[in-house]
Formats: C-alpha cells, sequence, structure tokens
C-alpha cells in the first residue's frame, strides 16, 4: 500500500503546485526540441564550416569557408537548386489544382457519409509505404507500361523516367498532405456566404474567387507548405522514376555516400534549410501558418 | 497537424544522423600491431558487408548457397549487407558494424588510409597458399608487403546490349560514347565517379594523342577530354545504375537498351534477349579483396569466414555465379568455364584496367605532372550529371 500513499502524496504536492505540474509536462518536449532538434540543426551548420580529408574521408576540424563559397559560386549547385526549386512549385500547383476540387466537392457537395468515405480514401495511400508507391509508379512509367499503353491507341508515348515523372510521382506522394488542410478550410466556409453571393446574383466562377479563394488562401498556403518543403527534400523519387537527374538531396546524398564529404553535403543542405526559411517567413504573415 | 509531426520528425532524424556523423575521426592507418598470431574460441555470429551475389544464402535462389555450409562448419552465423558501389563500402565500413568486407581496388587502400581495416595474417589461413600468385601483394590488397585480405575474384566491366535493337551485336564501347545518340534516352551507366575510367579507357584507343596510360591517373587535360566525352554521352543516358537490381529491371523492361554492365547482371535477366562483350578497347574492371574490420568483435569468425571463400570448392561456386574469374587454380576444377574467363592467365588479366583509387601522385609514373585525385573525379562526376 505504500505505492498508493506515495502517489497520492505526490499528486496532493503536485496539485497545490502549478507551476511544477506544467514544469514537469512541458520538461521533455521542451529538451526534445531545444537540445536534440535545435542542437542537430547546429551541428549541421557546423559541420559545414569543417573540411575533410579527401583520401580516407575523414573528417577534420578546420574551419573554412571553402564549402559555403563552392555551393554559392558553383554553376552545378545553381543549376541543380533551380532545377529543384521549379519541381517543388511545379508539385505544389498541380497538388492545388487537383487538390481544390476535390476538397470542396468533399467539403460542400457530398453527403456526410459519402464525405467520410472520401476522407478515408484520401488517407489510405498514407497507409502504404512511399518505396512501395514510388516504385509503383516506376512500374507505370516504364517502357511499354500502364501509361504506355494507355497513351499507344492516341498514337502518343508515355513520357518515360525524368522530370516529368518525378513531378507526376511526388505530386501523387503528398497530395494527401494538400486536401486535408483545404478541405479543413472549405468546411469552415460557411453555406450562408456562398449563397448570398448566389442571390446577389454572382455566378459560380465569381462567388469562387471573391468569395471562397480569399477565405481559403491561408488553407492553401498550409498544404503548399507541405508538398513544397517535402519535394524539395526529396531524393528517392528521383533515383528511381527521374532517369538521368538529380536533384539537391541527391548532391546531398552523393556528397555523404559517394564522395564522403559530410562538410560539403551539410552545405548544401543549407540551401533547403535557407529556401524554406525565406518561404515560411513569407507565408507568416498570410497567417498560413495557424491553420496546421 | 500529424503530418507535420512526421515531416518534423524525419527532418530531426536526418539531423540526427548528420550529427552523429558529424564527429572528426582520427585517420590511423598502417597499424600492425593488433594481428592475432593464433586463432581462437569462434564467437558464434560474422557480419558481411559484400557486393550482390558474393554471400549467397540460398534465399535468393534456393540452389545458390554456400553460406549454410560455413555456418554447419564453424557455428559462426553470418549476417550480409550488399553495397551498390564502392563508395557505399567505404561509408559503411566506417559504422564498425561489419566484419569483413569484399572491397575492390578503388576501396582497398582508402580503407587502410583510413584504418578502417586491419592487416591479415595470412599464416592463419590454410587456403592462402593456393591463391594466384599474380593476385597476391598487390598494390590494392597489401602495404609494403603485408597483406590486408585476401584475394577473391576478377573480371571486367562488360559492355551490355539488347539483341533486339543490336541483332548484329556490339564489340565496341563506342555504342555508348560516339554512337550513342542512336539509342538516345536508352543508354545506361555506371553511377559512380570511377566510371570516368571508362570513358578514359575508350579516349586510350580513340583518341592517342592525350597520352593516356592508366585510365587511374589523368592528369588536368586528360580529364576534362574524359568529362567532355561523358557530358556528350549524358544527353543520351536514361538513367544511371549502382542498384544492380533498378538495371536487370530497366534491361527487362527495355527502359535501358544499352550500357555497362556485370556478368552477374546478365545471368540475373529472365527476357533472354540481351548479351554481354568485353569490348575491343578494353575495359575496366575489377579485382576484390576480403578484408577484415580493425573494429571487429568476431575476429575468430572473420578469418573462418576469409578461409572458407578461399577454399577451392567455395571459391569457384562464389565467382562462378557472379560471373568472374576465381582466385585460384584448384578452384577451376569445381568449375567448367575458367578458360572463357581467362583465369590464371596473367596476361589477360593485366589487360584489365582494375579499379584503384585516383590519387595526386600518377598512378603511371609520371613525375613531370599532377594527377586529378578521387574529390576532383567526384566534383567532376557531379558535374557530369549536372
Amino acid at each position: 500500500m505504500t505505492t498508493a500513499t506515495s502517489a497520492r502524496r505526490l499528486s496532493v504536492a503536485l496539485s497545490s503546485r502549478p507551476r511544477t505540474r506544467l514544469g514537469l509536462l512541458l520538461g521533455a518536449p521542451l529538451l526534445w526540441l531545444g537540445l536534440v532538434y535545435i542542437a542537430a540543426l547546429a551541428a549541421l551548420l557546423i559541420t559545414a564550416f569543417w573540411t575533410t580529408d579527401t583520401f580516407t574521408g575523414q573528417v577534420r576540424t578546420e574551419w573554412t569557408l571553402d564549402n559555403i563559397i563552392t555551393v554559392l559560386t558553383g554553376s552545378l549547385y545553381h543549376t541543380v537548386t533551380l532545377r529543384t526549386l521549379g519541381i517543388a512549385v511545379l508539385v505544389t500547383v498541380v497538388d492545388i489544382v487537383i487538390a481544390l476540387p476535390i476538397a470542396y466537392f468533399m467539403a460542400k457537395v457530398a453527403s456526410p457519409r459519402l464525405r467520410y468515405a472520401l476522407v478515408i480514401a484520401v488517407l489510405m495511400p498514407l497507409w502504404a509505404s512511399y518505396l512501395v508507391k514510388a516504385y509503383a509508379w516506376r512500374s507505370v512509367l516504364s517502357e511499354g507500361g500502364i501509361v504506355d499503353w494507355a497513351l499507344r491507341p492516341f498514337g502518343l508515348d508515355g513520357p518515360g523516367y525524368g522530370l516529368p515523372a518525378v513531378i507526376m510521382t511526388l505530386a501523387y506522394l503528398w497530395l494527401p498532405y494538400v486536401i486535408l488542410p483545404i478541405f479543413a478550410g472549405l468546411e469552415r466556409v460557411p453555406d450562408s456566404l456562398l449563397e448570398a453571393s448566389g442571390d446577389l446574383g454572382a455566378k459560380a466562377g465569381r462567388t469562387f474567387f471573391q468569395v471562397v479563394l480569399p477565405i481559403l488562401t491561408p488553407s492553401i498556403i498550409a498544404g503548399a507548405i507541405f508538398s513544397f518543403s517535402l519535394s524539395l527534400g526529396d531524393y528517392i523519387t528521383v533515383n528511381i522514376v527521374g532517369g538521368a537527374n538529380q536533384l539537391l538531396g541527391n548532391l546531398v546524398y552523393t556528397n555523404i555516400g559517394t564522395a564522403n564529404n559530410l562538410p560539403l553535403a551539410a552545405a548544401v543542405a543549407l540551401i533547403p534549410v535557407v529556401i524554406m526559411s525565406v518561404f515560411l517567413l513569407a507565408v507568416r504573415r498570410t497567417g498560413a501558418l495557424d491553420n496546421l | 497537424m500529424k503530418s507535420q509531426i512526421t515531416a518534423g520528425g524525419a527532418l530531426l532524424a536526418s539531423a540526427l544522423l548528420l550529427t552523429a556523423c558529424g564527429t572528426a575521426g582520427n585517420g590511423g592507418g598502417g597499424d600492425t600491431g593488433g594481428m592475432p598470431t593464433e586463432l581462437g574460441e569462434k564467437e558464434g555470429a560474422v557480419s558481411i558487408l559484400a557486393w550482390p551475389g558474393y554471400v549467397e544464402d540460398g534465399s535468393n535462389d534456393p540452389a545458390v548457397d554456400w553460406v549454410s555450409g560455413f555456418e554447419e562448419l564453424t557455428g559462426c552465423e553470418v549476417t550480409v549487407k550488399t553495397f551498390g558501389t564502392s563508395d557505399e563500402a567505404l561509408n559503411l565500413m566506417k559504422s564498425g558494424e561489419y566484419d569483413v568486407v569484399s572491397a575492390s581496388g578503388d576501396a582497398s587502400l582508402r580503407l587502410v588510409a583510413a584504418g578502417d581495416v586491419a592487416p591479415v595474417n595470412v599464416d592463419l589461413l590454410e587456403n592462402y597458399d593456393g591463391i594466384f600468385d599474380f593476385l597476391k601483394n598487390q598494390s590494392w590488397n597489401s602495404v609494403d608487403g603485408q597483406p590486408y585480405g585476401v584475394p577473391h575474384g576478377y573480371g571486367a566491366n562488360l559492355l551490355m546490349w539488347n539483341t533486339d535493337i543490336f541483332p548484329g551485336g556490339l564489340d565496341s564501347w563506342s555504342a555508348v560514347f560516339d554512337d550513342a545518340g542512336q539509342n538516345s534516352g536508352a543508354v545506361t551507366a555506371y553511377d559512380s565517379p570511377i566510371y570516368i575510367a571508362d570513358a578514359a579507357v575508350y579516349l586510350m584507343a580513340t583518341q592517342p594523342d592525350l597520352g593516356i596510360e592508366n585510365p587511374y591517373a589523368l592528369d588536368e587535360t586528360q580529364l576534362a577530354a574524359a568529362v567532355d566525352l561523358l557530358k556528350a554521352q549524358r544527353q543520351h543516358i536514361g538513367e544511371y545504375w549502382s542498384d544492380y537490381l533498378k538495371e536487370i529491371q530497366a534491361f527487362e523492361t527495355g527502359d535501358s537498351v544499352v550500357g555497362t554492365t556485370w556478368q552477374v547482371i546478365q545471368n540475373s535477366i529472365t527476357t533472354g534477349n540481351t548479351e554481354v562483350y568485353l569490348p575491343k578497347e578494353g575495359a575496366t574492371g575489377w579485382s576484390d579483396t576480403w578484408m577484415i574490420s580493425s573494429q571487429s568483435e568476431h575476429p575468430n569468425c572473420a578469418y573462418a569466414w576469409l578461409d572458407w571463400i578461399a577454399s577451392p570448392e567455395t571459391n569457384a561456386t562464389a565467382t562462378a555465379y557472379f560471373g568472374e574469374a576465381p582466385s585460384s587454380q584448384e578452384a577451376c576444377n569445381f568449375r567448367d568455364d575458367c578458360e572463357a574467363y581467362h583465369a590464371g592467365d596473367a596476361e589477360y588479366a593485366s589487360q584489365i584496367w582494375y579499379w584503384s583509387t585516383p590519387i595526386k601522385e600518377c598512378l603511371d609514373g609520371r613525375t613531370d605532372v599532377e594527377c586529378t585525385d578521387y574529390a576532383q573525379w567526384t566534383a567532376a562526376w557531379q558535374e557530369i550529371k549536372g
């Protein structure tokens, strides 16, 4: 019975000390965030200023700006950064264009029962492994695959492996992350607003662009953050369906895996960190972060 | 919200991974102090890092198994991890989790220099004596006469083509270089900086003016020529491969129709419309060495594995499966295709340019110029891929 009484004593002590209670509750996650998360990012930053023994691949703690300068001035890094940005933007645009009508149908048209069925259907692909889905697209897009087969009657060929394939695959992979915030945002748009707009003579298109879209912008941006940031760091999909192309993630990967140059990899990894920081700072003003 | 947490977790995990590796190591190398003089009790387990097809336990093909016999004989439970490029092997060995590695010449010296592998007391290995002399004490498996491992087998990087596209067959690397445009988008190449040497071998035959004597000893001008050739090839590449399963699939579906390959890939393709050949310009190749980690926790099982894989019958089975020449004449008693691989033919073996690590001191003996090293090759390779 001693454990029961000591537990009781502890709970009595805690109930009279709200600050201790709060400290205990938040201590672990704060430690996690502060020490593990921030410290890891800081270590990444520091590693970027070190150098490596080119023969053995051992990291040497000599301070140098060489890696940063290489990344900032190398034409390779410019090309790949632009390509990665372009892919991330296109994937995001494709996802939003697909997600808007689906989310609209789910939130405003479908019956409650159908709505829940659709939410489950949207979430369902997340149950399958990323790799399985990427390899599925590899066989879908392969020579003589489903896409080729479907396009052949029209005298067309499939896109094969390459950047279009990367965009298609990534757009498919991140679609649920874009649909859900837009769906949640649309659910909060009162039907009465749409009806009022219709009563005042606005057609469907005008109602969408002048009433729904402004209210929905933060939700769209919230979805965009997911698809954009996830695309920015991806290197597996491009390896599987991207043909001979490489993205920023591949440069990080080859610098660690092939070149054994961890400092240069850290310097390259700072590029997406910077891009995302700028992106997040820009969207913070729109209030989209409240919608996450 | 949940997805945000997941994304954050993934970022965190990768950041953790980076920090874990972010600590600087102290390069050792050449330390011979820890070499055992006699073998002790087997530890009951051995962890092996190997090229695909080097350690088969029957899980890929029940008929292909040379691990179970070892486990029964020694009581050492084998766990195996395969790798696709030498660089991957090098990186994995740094983790210290593996007892034994099958290292090619472009990794072995770097492993020694980094202190990741230990010298091997070959007197403890019964089967070392039978190994071809021209494989022993070579620049890629020994330092100052001290062996760092046991030779396994050797072979060439071959040219593979789809027989539907090339019914007449091919005999030259020009199919993937100067004539690559004929199959634009369906050419494949090995995804590693060491592939630059393949371009150099082709240049040795087609542009003798460049004066390349050894494809791993390229000065700035010679490297630039190879890079130009590879950049031109890049326009016609469908995809690069380092995962041999990906290459098998690409040739089976027809996404790739011509490119560099290994014999084991040809052996694994089930559609039957591919052929391989060692082109007239010569080829790069490998001569692999079984090495023991300097941090091995199972050294006795590791020595037992080296002895087992060097034994004529096992070596014959393993090298025949991979499609390469075995390491000993006795092994040929267990194979009927030794002549096809020119096993034991030192003259032929000398015509394959075995993978070795490019370093500043030119490997071809030139002293008037500085050669390009592997770091430069890596940078060049990323540049080529663009």
